[in-house]
């Protein structure tokens, strides 16, 4: 017996009711999901990513929610799945959610660097953030990888950017670093189509 | 039912084919929203079969209640008091347990709580619009809510959303997130919507409709509605499947 997945439909322009009310303009919950990622005992390098998600006709998007699920400074996922033999840190989920600014449409994580994760067949993969991108006019989440620029060698070595057959599209998914009062801030934006477009994947 | 999946076992691949395509230019904001570029498939690894995982005590006593977690005062929302409830399981019918449920609505009288909602009906003063839990150890969860009303939008000059409640699902792998919308049996909207009709069966827009749930109701209080969910399944394989290598 199969059971069809249940069809994806659009997240709408009020998805940061249910999952950023705060945003949304009220306060409810005591417990809030956002986007930042540590407290001050998570180990490893402290970042920001920002960036914008930009539409066809070069447009920002304003109403766009993102999360983002990453391995910690060890590269290990809080997650039975992974085996590796690597530390945990307690500090450390992983996860986040944000939403853009309604006004600029850049949207920012506080989070730390992932340290680098084995891959398939024990190929390693360089370390990377998987994003989730939802939105109004966005019938199914879409799914990407954000890499980073100050780890070319790794990344001329990962399998999954590797598999992108257009060797072009693969600085689609390379965050940019820089540097602002002292904190490395990796710039992402997300083209969703047109000149640029970022590549989604199929997972 | 076949050997049980593990926590390292890959997610059947997706049948793209039960999901609207990334443009629906019924749904005019698709249009230049949607990639044109082809999806790319990628080998599932850890970054796509693992998940965060959430404890009860994230979650407040009346997180799931949207009756009573937005009530000021000893006041309670205006409109009809209904349950929703249901099942979250993968594929092969396996219960989904201590996933993250998120859900978000508009009011009764169809108004949302954001401040981008400007549809002159009414804010609720009682009313939030939000709730979210974890499914217990069988899949299940509940929330208790009002019935959400329609509303007009801006597609075509005269077009309006069916009465539905917004779903989120976090399981167990990345692979596995869903945000869906619930609808309710007999809403005579809902063949219309040009949301409704960017999904491309019959079958798969009737697993969004929510059933009346009578063994459900609450004598002189409350009535019910059923909608279960279906999220992707993990392969469980016998042999070795390469996700991870050994120990790195």
């Amino acid at each position: 017996m199969r059971y069809p997945e249940t069809a994806s439909q659009t997240g709408g322009p009020y998805v940061h009711i249910g999952l950023a009310p705060q945003q949304a303009g009220f306060d409810i919950f005591e417990n809030n999901f956002g986007a930042d990622l540590c407290t001050p005992a998570t180990l490893g390098e402290r970042i920001a990513i920002e960036g914008q998600v930009i539409d066809g006709s070069g447009a920002v998007l304003c109403d766009v929610l993102l999360e983002i699920w990453q391995a910690n400074a060890a590269g290990k996922y809080a997650h039975p799945g992974d085996l590796q033999a690597r530390p945990l840190d307690d500090a450390f989920r992983g996860w986040g959610r944000g939403g853009a600014d309604f006004d600029t449409g850049l949207y920012r994580f506080d989070t730390i660097k992932p340290g680098p994760v084995v891959g398939r067949k024990g190929q390693m993969q360089a370390p990377h953030i998987n994003v989730w991108v939802v939105a109004r006019g966005i019938n199914m989440g879409l799914n990407t990888r954000l890499y980073f620029s100050d780890e070319a060698a790794a990344n001329a070595a990962d399998p999954v950017l590797n598999s992108i057959e257009w060797v072009q599209r693969r600085a689609t998914l390379i965050a940019q670093r820089g540097e602002r009062d002292g904190l490395p801030v990796y710039r992402f934006d997300i083209r969703l189509q047109g000149e640029g477009e970022t590549v989604f994947f199929d997972i | 039912m076949g050997p049980l999946p593990r926590p390292t076992d890959e997610f059947i691949q997706r049948d793209t084919g039960l999901h609207a395509p990334a443009l629906t230019p019924g749904y005019k904001t698709s249009v230049l929203r949607s990639p044109r570029l082809a999806l790319i498939a990628i080998e599932q690894t850890l970054s796509e079969i693992t998940a965060p995982a959430f404890r009860p005590e994230e979650l407040g006593p009346l997180d799931h209640d949207l009756i009573l977690n937005f009530a000021k005062d000893g006041g309670l929302p205006i409109g009809e008091r209904i349950i929703v409830h249901g099942i979250v399981r993968d594929e092969l019918g396996r219960p989904v347990p201590n996933a993250l449920v998120e859900i978000w609505q508009a009011n009764a009288g169809g108004r949302y709580r954001h401040r981008n909602d400007k549809y002159l009906a009414p804010i609720d003063p009682n009313f939030g619009g939000c709730g979210r839990r974890l499914t217990d150890a069988n899949g299940y969860y509940v929330f208790r809510t009002i019935k959400p009303g329609p509303y007009p939008w801006r597609n075509r000059i005269n077009d309006w959303r069916p009465s539905h409640i917004h779903f989120s699902l976090m399981g167990d792998g990345w692979a596995q997130r869903l945000i869906t919308q619930m609808y309710f049996e007999g809403d005579p909207l809902i063949p219309d919507c040009p949301i409704v009709r960017t999904i491309p069966s019959e079958e798969q827009v009737r697993g969004l409709i929510a059933v009346q749930d009578r063994a459900a109701f609450v004598p002189l209080d409350s009535r019910a509605y059923r909608f279960d969910i279906t999220l992707r399944g993990r392969r469980a394989t016998l042999f070795e499947n390469h996700v991870q290598g050994a120990s790195a």
